[in-house]
């Protein structure tokens, strides 16, 4: 094996490897189960974005806070909530991360510092500015990322947050994930500016772009920002173009895109296929070893559909319960 | 001991008490402050109406002026409950929730069910409500059915500034979301305060007169209205009944029943327009738990269904006032029941 030319440690390589795979692997059998009619209600995929919240994460410990978007499962695996839980959630069942009230959209876990995906696109900004100002009056060097689409990028509560962030001067990095559709809108037709980025100097904040594909481009750009931010050096704006491999949503015909552009993408801008060919090419890790890491994913996603399916339901006694902390 | 103080004073008083007992009580709002990075005084406002004068000055940093942002501020009060603070944002106006609506009731209210009963938002929206102030339509709204609606909110709407402070404080303490009502046109009334620090729990309505004849329910401002009312009738040998809800959600429907039992007649008395209000839910509750004993239908009393006017001679009868709040009483006695 030759000499590590990335910034992260051969153990790191492998833990991020695992967690972009978790995250794919988690998605495609969602992809399938969901066309079978198992999954109730509305599913959103990440899978294609796996390098952002990956290359985000892996800077990120649990004092952390993330806010993150409908597109969520993808943030909640690589901040550590747990995938079973993650699965019966899903599922709609009791032993979910969220007791099955919350479902896919919903899903969060705030021991972990993930403070839910969200239905309401671009709310996850305001609550961010809220656990970096949290952060901040406690004095522990916490830092807070939210996601927001190309699309949410446009809501006034996103812009508003990068305004507060700047002027408190908070640890909050603002995520834009841009991956060309608004639902099924083209980016080019809801959004006049070229790039995202530009708007960071409309709030006095850096703005800063990384290649979405590239797990190595995302860490080492966010890593610069969130050691900035850590250090009191305020907000920043990051806009990372990614692929969205499936729909808007599950059951989105996708008739919109071009003929061609899923196949093509899978083909040469899969985020997975180049890290696996950039840490095999640079003899880091070993195709062997990137494959054994699959097939426990495979495993653990296998496992935690079946516990999934076998959970038991809410008992409809309990239709009421968690609306407040007393009442 | 207890000495006079106005409702106003007693919002800034349960405030720097709580901040003084626990650290991790924050205030935030526009103009809270009132002249943060201003050439003047830092502190020349205190809040527009001076509510919250002299607690930057005692608190410090932990009394924040925000931008006119009103979806990023409460925004992030929530997200900073939901982090482990008691941020205590003020929406200047409720009139203004429609710039924040999304983050009071898809965020904060939903959190703790939606996330499975693992999360507590412990913030506190305190925000001026009430006509009568010649504010015209966007700065006197009564909009306290539209947050009562909502599941996961609290709602609180003192009528005295008594039940201001007890309120306010137990607000703060309370692990739930809560909308805090303040009546702008109550600011200056005064009543008895005890100086040391008190609690008032929710759902637990006050009875400021007791009465055989009818029963006026009503919360804010209207339970003075109805006070005078219930004053005027007494001179004419009605005995009536105000119950001052005090908060909306939780609502002492208890309270509510057994004085409808015991009169078997319901006024209910709201500043807020008729459609789904406080006082459309009073009488269909009591015509649901309490109707064998109804001596007469139930009236109510309310604003029009229209915008609160601006030009004062309007404003004025916008507002119900206590002879038509008299009426509707006198309506509950002399009415003859259809079905002996």
């Amino acid at each position: 094996m030759s000499d590590n030319p990335f910034p992260v440690d051969k153990a790191g390589l492998l833990e991020a490897y695992r967690m972009m795979k978790t995250i794919r692997e988690f998605e495609e059998r969602l992809h399938i189960d969901f066309a079978k009619g198992d999954i109730p209600g509305f599913v959103h995929l990440y899978a294609g974005e796996e390098a952002v919240a990956t290359g985000i994460m892996m800077h990120l410990n649990d004092r952390d806070r993330i806010a993150s978007t409908h597109r969520g499962h993808g943030h909640c695996i690589s901040k550590g909530v747990d995938v079973h839980g993650m699965m019966a959630e899903i599922y709609g069942k009791e032993t979910g991360s969220c007791l099955g009230r919350g479902g896919s959209m919903h899903i969060a876990d705030l021991s972990k510092g993930m403070m839910g995906a969200n239905g309401i696109l671009g709310a996850g900004a305001p609550l961010i500015c809220g656990a970096g100002l949290a952060a901040k009056f406690r004095g522990d060097g916490g830092v807070g990322i939210t996601f927001f689409g190309d699309g949410a990028a446009n809501q006034g509560m996103v812009l508003e947050s990068m305004n507060l962030a700047a002027v408190w001067n908070l640890p909050v990095i603002f995520v834009c994930e841009n991956n060309g559709y608004a639902e099924a809108t083209s980016r080019d037709y809801g959004t006049a500016v070229k790039s995202y980025v530009d708007r960071g100097a409309g709030f006095g904040i850096p703005g800063v772009h990384a290649d979405g594909t590239d797990f190595f481009a995302v860490y080492e750009v966010v890593g610069e920002l969130i050691k900035r931010a850590r250090e009191g050096g305020g907000p920043a704006l990051l806009e990372c173009e990614v692929i969205r491999f499936f729909g808007h949503f599950e059951g989105d015909a996708q008739t919109y895109k071009a003929k061609g552009e899923n196949e093509y993408n899978r083909a040469n801008r899969d985020c997975l296929k180049i890290f696996r060919a950039k840490v095999t090419e640079a003899g880091v890790i070993s195709d062997a070893e990137l494959d054994a890491i699959d097939g426990e994913v495979a495993e653990l996603i296998e496992d935690s559909v079946a516990s999934a399916k076998a959970a038991p339901l809410p008992s409809p006694k309990d239709l009421m319960s968690n609306v407040y902390v007393s009442y | 001991m207890a000495r006079k103080l106005s409702y106003k004073m007693a919002v800034n008083e349960a405030l720097d008490l709580e901040m003084t007992r626990d650290p991790t009580v924050i205030l935030m709002g526009e103009d809270i402050v009132g002249g943060a990075g201003s050439p003047g005084e830092d502190d020349a406002w205190g809040g527009v109406l001076g509510v919250t004068k002299g607690l930057f000055a005692k608190h410090g940093a932990r009394v924040m002026d925000t931008p006119l942002s009103e979806s990023a501020y409460i925004g992030a009060a929530i997200g900073a409950a939901a982090c482990g603070m008691r941020p205590v944002a003020e929406l200047m106006f409720i009139d203004f929730i429609g710039c924040c609506f999304d983050e009071i009731f898809n965020q904060a209210a939903k959190f703790r069910y939606m996330f499975g009963g693992k999360a507590e938002t412990p913030v506190v929206i305190r925000a001026m409500i009430g006509a009568g102030y010649r504010a015209a339509a966007q700065h006197s709204q009564m909009l306290t059915p539209i947050v009562t609606h909502i599941p996961g909110l609290k709602v609180v709407c003192p009528s005295n500034a008594y039940d201001v402070k007890g309120l306010l404080i137990q607000s703060i303490r309370d692990n739930d979301p809560v909308i805090f009502c303040e009546h702008k046109n109550l600011y200056a009334h005064e009543v008895d305060v005890p100086l040391e620090s008190y609690a008032i729990p929710f759902g637990e309505a006050a009875i400021p007169r007791e009465g055989r004849d009818a029963t006026i329910v009503t919360y804010g401002l209207m339970v003075h209205r109805s006070l005078e009312a219930a004053e005027k009738l007494a001179r004419e040998g009605v005995d009536v009944e105000v119950i001052d809800l005090r908060t909306l959600s939780p609502m002492d429907w208890d309270t509510v029943i057994e004085s409808v039992e015991k009169t078997g007649r319901l006024i209910a008395v709201d500043e807020a327009h008729p459609r789904c209000s406080i006082a459309s839910d009073i009488t269909a509750f009591v015509a649901q738990h309490a109707f064998r004993a109804l001596k007469s239908a139930p009236q109510m009393v309310t604003a029009p269904h229209s915008p609160v006017p601006f030009s004062p001679t309007l404003e004025d009868i916008y507002i119900p006032s206590a002879e038509t709040i008299a009426g509707a009483v006198k309506k509950t006695i002399i009415q003859k029941m259809v079905a002996a």
